[in-house]
C-alpha cells in the first residue's frame, strides 16, 4: 500500500517523464545549463557576461511595463512621460530601473569587453563569440541611444539635430541618410515613430538573436579557461588541449560553476533598483519644444565621450574622423582574432594589451569627464549673472572702470572667466595684463583670432581704447605689467 | 510504465512504405525539378513582397525635398537694424507633430526689404545657437561655436557660417523658403 505522498510523487514523476519524452528537457538541460565548464571559469572576473544579459531580461521586463502607458508620438509622448513619472502608480519607479538598467547594462558590457579581451577570450577558436559580442555591443549602444529618443524632451529633440548633422556629413548620399534617419525633412512625428520602432522591435529582435548565437558558441566552443601564464595558443593543439581540461577538471556548469554569478546578479539587480530608489528616473527635461531655443543638450552618460571628441577635434579631420573613426575601430576589433588569435592569453605576459585596456578606459574617463564639465561651452549667462569681482575694479581710473562695464556688457565673460567666474572657453583674464601688451590686447580684442570672434566692427574705437586699458590693468599685486622686448620700451607702462 | 511512442509499424516491413521501397531514378529527377520551381515561384513571391518593403523602407533615397514659401509674420515685426527670433508652422507636417512641427529661425532685418534669416542650427552639430544683442554673436551652446551678426563663422568648430533660408517679402510679409532640417549636406534649408 501506496502512501499518499508517495502516489503524488509518482505522478509527479509520471508527468515530468510524459512531458520529457515530447520536450527533451533533461537532455536539453545536461546540454546547455549542465554542459561541462573548466572549474577555473568558475571565477569572480567570469561573471560580467551573465550580467549584462541579466540587465538586458531587466530591460525586456521594465521596457514591456513602460510600453503599456507609454505613447510614441511625437505630440502626445511628453505628456506620457510626465504621467508616467508623477501620477501612475510605481511609474517613477520602472522609469528609473528601466534607465539606470540601460546605464548598467552599459558598464558592464563594457567591463565583459574588458575582461574577455584580457584573459584573452577572443583568441582561437572564439572568433566568432567575440565577433558576436562586437555586434552585441553595437546593438546595445543603439539601444542606448534610441532610447535616449524614447525619453522625448528637449534633449531628445536636439540630440536627433546632432545625429541628422553627423548623418548630414556623409558625401553623396548625406541628404537621403538625414532624411532616412529621420523619417522626413523634420524632426517630428515620423521620427519619433521610427525610433520606437527601432528601440522595442528591431534592436530588442536582433539582440535576442545574437546573443542565442553567442551562447551557442559557449556551448560550442567551451568558456574560456582561467587563463596561465605560459601556456600558449596554437591552433593545431588547442582543442585537444581544452578537451584534456574539460576531462580533467571539467564540472556542470549547474549548479558547480554557476555560484559567483547568481551572487553577482543579486548585487546587479541591487545596484540598479539602490540608483533607481536613491537618484530616480532621468528627466524629462524641458519639452521636446524646438522654439524653447534656450536648450543646452547633452547626451546621456556613456555617450558623453562623443560629445567630447566632437568639441575637441580639430575641425579640418572631424567629418572624416566621425565616419571613418568608428568603422576603422570596428575593422580592428572585428580583425583581431585573426591577427592576434594565437599565442599567450594571460594578461601578465601581454603588457601592450594592458596598456590599451589602461589608455582607452583613462581615455574615455577624461573624455567623459570632460563632456560633463564642457568646459569649451560658453557661459550664457556669466554676463548678467557674474558680477565683476570688487578687487578688479577697486581704485580704478574713470576710463578703467568704463572698460570693466565694456567687458561685462559684451559678453567677454561668456567665454572668459574673471577670478575664476565664467566661461572656461578663453583664458582668464584676472592676469590678462602681465600676459600682453596694450598693442597685443587691441590686436586681440579688434582682429580675434586664436578661436576668439573679431570684435573691431561691434566696439568703438572709444569703448576698444577703454576695454585695452581696463584690462592692462588686470595685473596681480607685485608683478610688473607684460611689456614688448623687441622694442625699446617708451611706454608708461 | 512505457512512454515510448508506439513506432512499431514504421518498421513493419510487411506494411507498404514508400520511404523503404528504392526510388525510381525519373521520380528523383521530378522532385528536383519540382525543387527549381518551388525556388523559382518564391524568388518572384519574394520580390513580390520584398520589393514593395525596400521601397517603403527607404522611400528617402527615391524623394526629393519638398519646400515651400511660408511667412513669418508682417515685415514690419522685425526691426531694422535687429536680429530677432521668428518662427513658422513647417509647411510639412502632421496633425500629431505636436510642438515639433514648429521651427525657429533668426531673422535679421539689415534694413527696408534687406534680411537674412538664418537656421536655429549650427552648422556644426544642429544644436540651437543664440542671438547676443550686445556682442552681436550668435553663441553655441554644446560646443562653443561663434557667428557673426551676418552668419559668417566667427569661432570654434563650426566649418562654416550659419544656414540660411531663401526670403521675400510679399504683401507686407515675410517669406521664406522652408521645409527640412538644413545640414551640411543640403544647406539651404
Amino acid at each position: 500500500m501506496k502512501s499518499p505522498v508517495q502516489k503524488l510523487s509518482d505522478l509527479g514523476k509520471d508527468l515530468f517523464l510524459w512531458f520529457d519524452d515530447r520536450l527533451h528537457v533533461k537532455k536539453i538541460w545536461d546540454s546547455t545549463a549542465g554542459h561541462h565548464v573548466p572549474q577555473s571559469a568558475g571565477s569572480w572576473f567570469y561573471v560580467f557576461g551573465s550580467a549584462t544579459l541579466l540587465c538586458f531580461m531587466m530591460q525586456l521586463v521594465t521596457g514591456i511595463m513602460l510600453a503599456l502607458v507609454y505613447v510614441p508620438s511625437a505630440d502626445e509622448a511628453y505628456a506620457t512621460l510626465e504621467y508616467l513619472t508623477y501620477h501612475q502608480q510605481l511609474g517613477w519607479f520602472l522609469r528609473a530601473v528601466h534607465y539606470w538598467g540601460s546605464n548598467f547594462m552599459v558598464g558592464i558590457m563594457l567591463l565583459h569587453m574588458t575582461q574577455v579581451y584580457l584573459f584573452g577570450a577572443y583568441k582561437y577558436p572564439r572568433e566568432i563569440t567575440w565577433i558576436s559580442g562586437l555586434v552585441l555591443l553595437v546593438l546595445t549602444l543603439g539601444l542606448a541611444f534610441t532610447g535616449q529618443v524614447m525619453r522625448f524632451d528637449e534633449d531628445a529633440y536636439w540630440g536627433l539635430g546632432i545625429g541628422a548633422a553627423i548623418m548630414g556629413r556623409v558625401p553623396f548620399i548625406g541628404q537621403q541618410l538625414v532624411d532616412f534617419m529621420l523619417g522626413g525633412q523634420i524632426i517630428a512625428s515620423e521620427t519619433l515613430s521610427r525610433f520606437f520602432a527601432l528601440h522595442v522591435f528591431v534592436l530588442p529582435g536582433s539582440v535576442i538573436a545574437i546573443v542565442s548565437l553567442h551562447l551557442r558558441m559557449v556551448l560550442t566552443k567551451g568558456i574560456n579557461e582561467y587563463p596561465v601564464p605560459g601556456m600558449v595558443v596554437r591552433r593545431q593543439t588547442y582543442d585537444k588541449e581544452y578537451a584534456a581540461i574539460i576531462k580533467k577538471e571539467g564540472v556542470p556548469f549547474f549548479p558547480k560553476a554557476i555560484d559567483k554569478d547568481i551572487i553577482a546578479a543579486a548585487f546587479v539587480i541591487g545596484g540598479i533598483v539602490t540608483c533607481a530608489c536613491v537618484f530616480g528616473p532621468k528627466g524629462p527635461s524641458g519639452p521636446p519644444d524646438p522654439l524653447q531655443i534656450n536648450a543646452s543638450p547633452r547626451p546621456d552618460f556613456w555617450f558623453l565621450w562623443i560629445f567630447s571628441i566632437a568639441a575637441l577635434m580639430p575641425e579640418q579631420i572631424e567629418t572624416v574622423a566621425l565616419l571613418a573613426g568608428p568603422a576603422v575601430i570596428g575593422l580592428i576589433l572585428v580583425a583581431l582574432p585573426f591577427f592576434n588569435g594565437t599565442g599567450e592569453k594571460s594578461w601578465r605576459r601581454r603588457p601592450v594589451a594592458v596598456i590599451i585596456v589602461l589608455l582607452t578606459w583613462i581615455g574615455l574617463g577624461m573624455l567623459t569627464y570632460l563632456g560633463a564639465t564642457s568646459p569649451w561651452s560658453p557661459v550664457m549667462n556669466a554676463w548678467s549673472a557674474q558680477s565683476t569681482p570688487d578687487a578688479q575694479i577697486l581704485h580704478r581710473s574713470p576710463l578703467q572702470l568704463q572698460g570693466a562695464v565694456v567687458l561685462q556688457y559684451k559678453q567677454c565673460r561668456n567665454c572668459h572667466a574673471i577670478d575664476g567666474l565664467g566661461g572656461e572657453r578663453g583664458p582668464d583674464l584676472s592676469d590678462v595684463g602681465m600676459r600682453l601688451t596694450r598693442p597685443q590686447l587691441t590686436r586681440q580684442v579688434v582682429q580675434g583670432g586664436g578661436n576668439m570672434p573679431a570684435y573691431g566692427q561691434n566696439l568703438s574705437p572709444a569703448e576698444v581704447e577703454a576695454l585695452v586699458d581696463y584690462m592692462a590693468s588686470l595685473v596681480p599685486a607685485g608683478v610688473p605689467p607684460a611689456r614688448d622686448y623687441t622694442l625699446p620700451q617708451k611706454t608708461k607702462n | 510504465m512505457k512512454h515510448e511512442p508506439d513506432n512499431s509499424n514504421l518498421h513493419d516491413k510487411s506494411a507498404p512504405c514508400a520511404c523503404s521501397a528504392a526510388p525510381a531514378p525519373d521520380n528523383s529527377t521530378r522532385r528536383e525539378f519540382m525543387l527549381k520551381i518551388g525556388f523559382a515561384l518564391n524568388a518572384v513571391a519574394g520580390a513580390a513582397v520584398g520589393i514593395p518593403l525596400l521601397g517603403y523602407a527607404f522611400s528617402s533615397f527615391f524623394k526629393n525635398h519638398e519646400l515651400d514659401w511660408v511667412s513669418l509674420g508682417p515685415v514690419d515685426k522685425f526691426p531694422e537694424g535687429k536680429t530677432r527670433l521668428g518662427q513658422f508652422k513647417n509647411p510639412v507636417h502632421r496633425s500629431w507633430d505636436g510642438v515639433t512641427a514648429e521651427v525657429p529661425c533668426w531673422v535679421r532685418r539689415i534694413s527696408g526689404d534687406q534680411f537674412q534669416v538664418f537656421a536655429i542650427n549650427c552648422a556644426h552639430l544642429g544644436c540651437p545657437v543664440r542671438w547676443f544683442e550686445e556682442s552681436k554673436l550668435f553663441m553655441c551652446p554644446c560646443h562653443g561655436g561663434a557667428y557673426y551678426e551676418n552668419g559668417d563663422h566667427a569661432a570654434g568648430p563650426p566649418p562654416r557660417g550659419l544656414f540660411t533660408y531663401e526670403f521675400k517679402v510679399q504683401d507686407g510679409q515675410l517669406m521664406i523658403l522652408a521645409g527640412a532640417l538644413p545640414t551640411l549636406a543640403q544647406p539651404n534649408a
